[in-house]
């Protein structure tokens, strides 16, 4: 094997524990933020019969206010040895720290390493509200005093560049609500289980910022969750059925950080590098996938970032984006069987990993048939966005 | 909708933008109050760069020269915005955004709103022409550009 080869996460790591807090409204956690991170923390480790004290290490992103070394001394673990924290915001990172972690443990720096995220709007403050006056600088300054202030209005011109470029009509984004509520409906964690959505509710419900209606746009909500890697030859010494890194790659393509809306690929999720990246690294593509987890900050994002994993090309999304293509249990390419970031959980994309994780063990409450392979998209539309690609023993 | 009655497209209240503490952005800022829409172009290799940065992308020349452009360009892509992300929009009514890509400044992009009716079709590849909107009561001052569409015509 040539000494480039060798540079890859392919089958040297696996999730051995899987963990979350109840998910909650945004504001309506009894519970202080880093509370819930432990908990989430806890509850990976008890699904694994891990002593929490062995955790070595901890990954996180989007500046996550739960420090390593404050839950290091909180949880008394023996002793600390990596804590990486994945640069940019939103849900770009939640894939981008499972590989932060796993190189970690690949290079030797650690040998059980926690990935979580820990939020909660409501003590803190939300993302979809600015308020007062203040001086802005920096991008900020191009957007916010023309009425730019908030997640939706930042990305909802990429995506109508993107339905003009290749014809996607509003339907599109429609199906990957209805599938993130359908799935939800079986999902007793999610905060949208016994709120079933239909064509008629999406079609009446409010605009926020067109082309995203109510119902396109994600949750706010407060919680955490958490996943325990370990080495590969150490997988099977745990109780849950290990599931395995495949691939992992970060990033953006040529100049997607220039602002203000100025980069060069604009009508993009920015995986048009990173998606060629995790297909090398795990040595699969598109056809070998029998699950999608895609992060909804918008849906409009997911049609993106899927044509450029390249499940369908842009000219067929509206073929490609119909309610029984996109839901488990043998839907044509299942999406978000949990519900997501639309209807389970707003947990800045991690409840998409862990669900990731519950299929290829084959314990999703909306199982898929193809289990094999699961993949997780992070953080459509932003810098730098990533990506996971988790299999089954039997891909190794 | 009252751009017709007010001086300005959207309500008082919203963030007021500033240059940076290091200054980079200062050259946009002041022009815009003088009416002036000013780009940084590399003087070295001719690139266009916006937004600004202290190094030209493609030479790596330093300081990129500021230069004056037409405010005239197309309609990139566009959103209307209904929800109010801030409590000067309560009460407002939906507002247009739009992107419009500069053809004479290598095709830079600025992010504006469109005057007149809010919910006027907008077309992508519409020529549009921009107007200097200034804050001379804002503390402190400043000034935005703003944008007419001037021809509807897709192109």
């Amino acid at each position: 094997m040539s000494g480039r080869s060798d540079r890859t996460l392919r089958g040297r790591v696996a999730v051995i524990g899987i963990g979350e807090t109840e998910y909650y409204r945004h504001g309506a956690s009894p519970d202080a933020e880093f509370k819930l991170a432990l908990k989430a923390i806890l509850a990976a480790c008890n699904d694994a019969r891990l002593d929490p004290r062995d955790i070595d290490g901890f990954a996180s992103y989007s500046d996550d206010r739960s420090d390593a070394s404050r839950l290091a001394a909180a949880l008394g673990t023996h002793r600390l040895r990596t804590a990486t924290m994945q640069w940019g915001g939103g849900g770009g990172g939640c894939c981008a720290a499972v590989a932060n972690a796993a190189a970690s443990i690949v290079a030797g720096l650690a040998d059980c390493v926690v990935v979580f995220r820990s939020l909660a709007q409501g003590q803190y403050g939300r993302f979809g509200q600015t308020t007062g006056i203040d001086n802005i600088s920096g991008e900020k300054a191009y957007l916010m005093p023309y009425g730019v202030l908030a997640p939706p209005q930042r990305f909802a011109m990429r995506v109508r560049r993107f339905m003009h470029d290749h014809g996607v009509r509003q339907e599109a984004l429609r199906a990957i609500a209805l599938a993130s509520y359908h799935h939800a409906q079986a999902n007793p964690r999610a905060v949208m289980h016994g709120k079933p959505l239909d064509p008629a509710k999406y079609d009446a419900s409010r605009w926020i910022v067109e082309p995203f209606h109510l119902y396109d746009c994600c949750m706010e909500n407060d919680g955490a969750a958490a996943l325990v890697l370990v080495p590969e030859e150490r997988a099977k010494d745990f109780r849950q059925k290990p599931v395995y890194v495949l691939g992992a790659a970060v990033g953006s393509g040529h100049r997607t950080g220039a602002i203000p809306h100025n980069s060069p690929l604009y009508a993009s999720a920015s995986f048009d590098t990173v998606a060629l990246d995790l297909y090398r690294m795990a040595g699969l593509g598109p056809s070998d996938i029998g699950v999608v987890q895609s992060y909804e900050n918008f849906t409009g994002g997911v049609v993106m970032a899927l044509a450029e994993h390249g499940f369908f090309r842009p000219e067929e999304a509206n073929d490609f984006f119909t309610l029984e293509n996109l839901i488990a249990p043998s839907g044509r390419l299942p999406l978000n069987t949990s519900g997501g970031n639309l209807a389970e959980c707003y947990m800045h994309g991690f409840g998409l990993v862990l669900e990731a994780v519950r299929q290829v063990r084959g314990t999703s409450s909306n199982q898929v048939a193809r289990n094999d392979v699961a993949m997780v998209i992070g953080g459509p539309m932003v810098t730098p966005v990533s990506n996971l690609l988790l299999g089954s023993s039997a891909t190794l | 909708m009252s751009s017709s009655a007010s001086a300005t497209y959207l309500p008082k209240g919203l963030p007021i933008p500033v240059a940076e503490p290091d200054g980079l952005s200062a050259p946009y800022w002041a022009g815009l109050r003088q009416n002036r829409l000013l780009v940084q172009r590399c003087s070295h290799c001719q690139t266009w760069q916006f937004g600004p940065e202290w190094i030209c992308h493609r030479c790596h020349a330093f300081d990129p020269e500021w230069v004056e452009v037409e405010p005239r360009g197309r309609i990139f892509s566009w959103e209307r915005v209904w929800h109010p992300s801030h409590a000067a929009l309560n009460q407002h009514g939906p507002y247009l955004v739009v992107l419009v890509e500069i053809p004479q400044a290598g095709g830079v992009r600025m992010v504006g709103n469109v005057l007149g009716d809010p919910l006027q079709e907008v077309l992508i590849g519409a020529d549009a022409k921009g107007v200097f909107e200034h804050h001379p009561d804002s503390d402190p001052p400043y000034s935005l550009l703003q944008w007419h569409v001037v021809d509807a015509v897709r192109s």
